[in-house]
């Protein structure tokens, strides 16, 4: 068995990219006057912030999807629940300054009648809680979720309406003002972050770095987990799940250790999402959402890693841009996408170069050709 | 002592005894105590004139000669004597005042004069009146009025309103007061609940209290079983909105296996088209109106089912084999729908109306059914009937399941597989074109139409079991009746979360849903 490098070339031009943009980024801003040409405004910083995050969950959700074959349509909700942790120790770094003034209970807490400080809010005031619990509640979601789901051998389809649902129904809960995390409203207003504030140039900026570290972390570590002998088998899984299980492998077990970890990673690009655009509400678990990360995926190439994070920002980038010139085009444009990269561009852009210009090696390890050819795979079978 | 004082006088009141003082020449007068007792003589009497009088006085046309008091009624222009109903002429004349005591006793006295109407919405009306109102001095009259009834349904009526008033009323021996107790058990609604609990709580005798109390729990059995089934009927009703919606899925993603996102998009196109439809009979056919429904029922179906036919041979028939990009495309599809629907009709809700059938409710066993809810789990069940009669008994529906089972094999029969394909995903799309007909009636009409109920209508299939109809059918009555049981306890989103969390759960348990597909095609 060859040995796969850690970092392979594409991983190198991936890392070095943003490496130069984590640095280009912060000197616009900070190191140019306002006033020059050159000067990147503070938005455009939090902006590309965002771009990273989201990058930072199609990362996540290329972990599943393309090195397992679990096309989740609820990814959004462990994107959602990290944010929320995240909002939470927010809220309380907000203090006695919210506008009803009241030094134990966030305003809309205040507004709802509420006593006293529900028991899941205690030790959201730390930093250190909130981060671990950031990893800690999408992890276990996604624990429990996928050991029953995968333990049950639910697969496809199933696998992918179930996740739906399950977004779909924490999108209901997190809709109630009786959960206590905001209702309708979500969380927001911050203040302050780690003793910063939130709203100050270079605590953005800082985000925005922070961010793009997070990035750098993350493909390191799902390129570690595709790479390993574990990723190998977890591709195996992906391309002939029987196969893999008469070997003497437990699907399973490998398929809910990917879910979780990435589902962990959803969590931390939710968790830096929030105090970038300063707002979290539940319309974040709009199943929606979910499947719009998935394009992001498609678009980039499933099964690169590279591609996710690729696809990420260049959708995100077309929406931005066509949001703001042609709100009407949007929703075509995102539709005709779906159809066009599913038609013509299974592969996605990453997939695609690597099969032009990639050595040979690098184009084996590429998601097979869906079969083409119609239901041939049932009627083997039928 | 004052007993029978007070019977007297009520006996006095209601009979012919006070005939002997005219209750015309009591109202023609300037003190209000003669006005009110000749109101309520002139009520009683029975006289046929009596209504005409009292709404005369009512409304101040009623005038008095004060020298030979003799009463007229002002009608238009001239004048009728007031006994007999004849013309008259006649100089000096009065009005007969009214203070807001005169009126109270009008009031009660046109009330009195209705339990004898001869128009038996009135008289219904009338004791409706009475039990609600419980004013125990219309005993007599209502006593009156229940010997001349022949109408059985007034006539209970009239008895429950007696038995209330003797309830009411103090001083009414305990015979009468058991024997009214199970009347208004009878009646067993929340006013009869009301007066058991004061009898319960008040009347001097134990007997009649226990007598009470008894009935009291036997209507709030009879309310319980009465809220259960209006709640099942709630559930059915949902659940046969679920059907629609997802039945057109049963076909496109039950038998053909295409995870079609854009089937809610379906829906909604055939909601427009009702739209479309109703305004185009609006302004060349306002006659038609009421047939509005019935003509958008082809063209939604040809609406929503050509669009499916082109999205199958302009996408979907690439992708087969690949489910994921299947959804992933359609579901790019559904996008484009929604916001062309969007640039050509507005993001707001376009007003579709509903035909005079649709509209009114009906009572069956004490359940309180709309005709528009009625006609919607008639339809739902109809187009079941009717897809699963495609599929089992035409050559079209053999030809699906030929193709479904073994598709090589079918076209080495001589079956052209792709039309197959084409025409199976045009019916699913159609018939989800029909449901958005419905759901016109009960949902508002905008491009968002689809989007709420796609989940839901996925889950229904997968829930039923991939491939199977009457899966489909069981799961969408089961999840519809669940969630309305539910409501009650959690609140709406508290159910539906539950449920969905539910069918999580049962997807474990059963992951090919409640009626799997058998044998080893399941497993590709």
């Amino acid at each position: 068995m060859t040995r796969t490098r850690l970092i392979d070339p594409k991983g190198w031009i991936f890392l070095a990219a943003l490496a130069a943009f984590c640095l280009v980024v912060p000197l616009l801003n900070l190191g140019i006057p306002e006033g020059s040409g050159l000067h990147l405004p503070t938005y455009l910083v939090s902006l590309f912030g965002k771009y990273l995050a989201f990058a930072l969950l199609a990362l996540s959700l290329d972990l599943v999807w393309g090195y397992c074959g679990i096309l989740s349509l609820g990814h959004g909700a462990f994107f959602g629940l990290g944010g929320y942790a995240m909002g939470m120790y927010l809220m309380r770094q907000i203090g006695p300054r919210g506008v009803y003034g009241n030094p134990v209970l966030p305003d809309f807490m205040v507004f709802l009648n509420y006593k006293e400080l529900p028991w899941y809010w205690l030790g959201f005031d730390h930093f250190a809680f909130a981060a671990l619990m950031v990893l800690a509640v999408p992890g276990l979601l996604a624990f429990v979720f996928g050991w029953l789901a995968f333990r049950s051998r639910v697969t496809g389809v199933y696998l992918s309406i179930i996740t739906q649902a399950m977004t779909f129904a924490l999108m209901l809960a997190f809709f109630r003002n009786d959960m206590g995390l905001g209702g309708n409203n979500g969380l927001t207003d911050f203040k302050d972050i780690l003793g910063f504030p939130v709203q100050a140039q270079g605590t953005r900026v800082a985000l925005f770095v922070a961010t793009g570290i997070a990035l750098a972390l993350g493909y390191l570590v799902a390129r570690f987990m595709t790479v390993s002998a574990y990723g190998k088998i977890l591709i195996a899984v992906r391309d002939a799940e029987s196969r893999t299980r008469f070997l003497g492998y437990r699907p399973e077990h490998y398929k809910t250790l990917a879910f979780t970890v990435s589902a962990m990673m959803a969590g931390v690009a939710g968790a830096l999402y929030v105090p970038q655009v300063g707002i979290i509400n539940p319309g974040e678990f709009a199943p929606t959402n979910s499947i719009e990360a998935v394009i992001w995926v498609a678009v980039g190439g499933r099964g690169t890693l590279v591609g996710a994070a690729l696809g990420a920002v260049i959708v995100n980038y077309a929406k931005t841009v066509l949001t703001g010139a042609l709100p009407d085009a949007w929703l075509f444009a995102l539709g005709a996408l779906f159809v066009v990269v599913t038609l013509f561009m299974p592969k996605g852009i990453v997939g695609t170069l690597i099969e032009r210009f990639g050595s040979r090696r690098a184009r084996a390890k590429l998601p097979p050709e869906p079969e083409i050819a119609p239901k041939l795979a049932e009627e083997g079978q039928g | 002592m004052i007993r029978i004082l007070l019977l007297l006088l009520t006996l006095g009141l209601s009979g012919p005894a006070l005939a002997q003082s005219d209750p015309y020449a009591r109202l023609a007068s300037d003190s209000y105590g003669d006005i009110e007792t000749g109101i309520a003589g002139l009520a009683a009497s029975g006289d046929p004139r009596a209504g005409a009088v009292l709404a005369a006085l009512a409304e101040g046309r009623l005038l008095y000669r004060p020298s030979d008091k003799a009463l007229f009624v002002k009608q238009g222009d001239g004048l009728v004597e007031a006994r007999s109903g004849g013309a008259a002429t006649a100089e000096g004349l009065k009005p007969v005042r009214a203070n807001n005591k005169i009126r109270r006793a009008l009031e009660a006295a046109q009330g009195q004069l209705n339990l004898v109407s001869t128009d038996p919405g009135k008289r219904r009306e009338a004791a409706e009146a009475v039990f609600k109102a419980r004013d125990t001095s219309a005993l007599p009259a209502v006593e009156t009025a229940l010997a001349k009834e022949s109408d059985r349904g007034i006539k209970r009526l009239f008895e429950q309103a007696r038995a209330a008033l003797l309830l009411a009323k103090p001083g009414t021996p305990e015979a009468d007061r058991l024997a009214a107790l199970p009347i208004l058990q009878a009646r067993g609604d929340g006013d009869s609940i009301a007066i058991l609990r004061t009898i319960a709580a008040s009347d001097p005798s134990e007997t009649v209290k226990a007598a009470a109390g008894r009935g009291i729990q036997a209507i709030e059995t009879r309310l319980a079983v009465a809220a259960a089934a209006q709640n099942v009927w709630y559930g059915v009703s949902l659940g046969s909105v679920l059907l629609l919606a997802a039945i057109g899925l049963a076909i496109t993603f039950g038998v053909m296996g295409i995870i079609n996102m854009a089937h809610g998009e379906m829906v909604m196109l055939g909601a427009y088209t009702t739209y479309l439809v109703q305004d185009a009979i609006r302004a060349h056919a306002p006659g038609l109106f009421d047939w509005s429904l019935a003509i958008s029922i082809p063209c939604a179906f040809l609406v929503a089912g050509a669009v499916g036919v082109v999205i199958e041979r302009g996408i979907i028939r690439f992708l087969y084999g690949r489910p994921l990009e299947t959804l992933l495309a359609t579901f790019g599809v559904s996008l484009i729908l929604q916001q062309s629907v969007r640039s050509i009709f507005g993001p707001t809700n376009r007003e579709v109306g509903s035909p005079g059938f649709m509209s009114g409710a009906f009572d069956l066993f004490g359940l309180s059914i709309t005709w528009g809810r009625m006609w919607i789990v008639l339809f739902s069940f109809s187009v079941f009937l009717g897809l699963l009669f495609v599929l089992r008994k035409t050559a079209f529906g053999l030809k699906t399941r030929a193709v479904t089972q073994n598709r090589r094999m079918a076209a080495a029969m001589g079956i052209r597989t792709p039309w197959v394909d084409a025409m199976t995903f045009g019916l699913g799309s159609g018939i989800a074109g029909i449901a958005g007909v419905a759901l016109s009636q009960i949902d508002n009409v905008s491009p968002n139409l689809g989007q709420g109920y796609i989940i839901d209508s996925f889950l229904v299939v997968v829930f039923g079991g991939v491939g199977n109809l009457w899966g489909t059918l069981v799961a969408a009555l089961t999840l519809g009746v669940a969630n309305k049981l539910f409501e009650p306890y959690f609140g709406a989103v508290l159910a539906k979360i539950a449920l969905l969390i539910f069918i999580i759960l049962f997807i474990q348990k059963r992951p090919r849903g409640l009626f799997a597909l058998k044998g080893r095609a399941v497993e590709s």
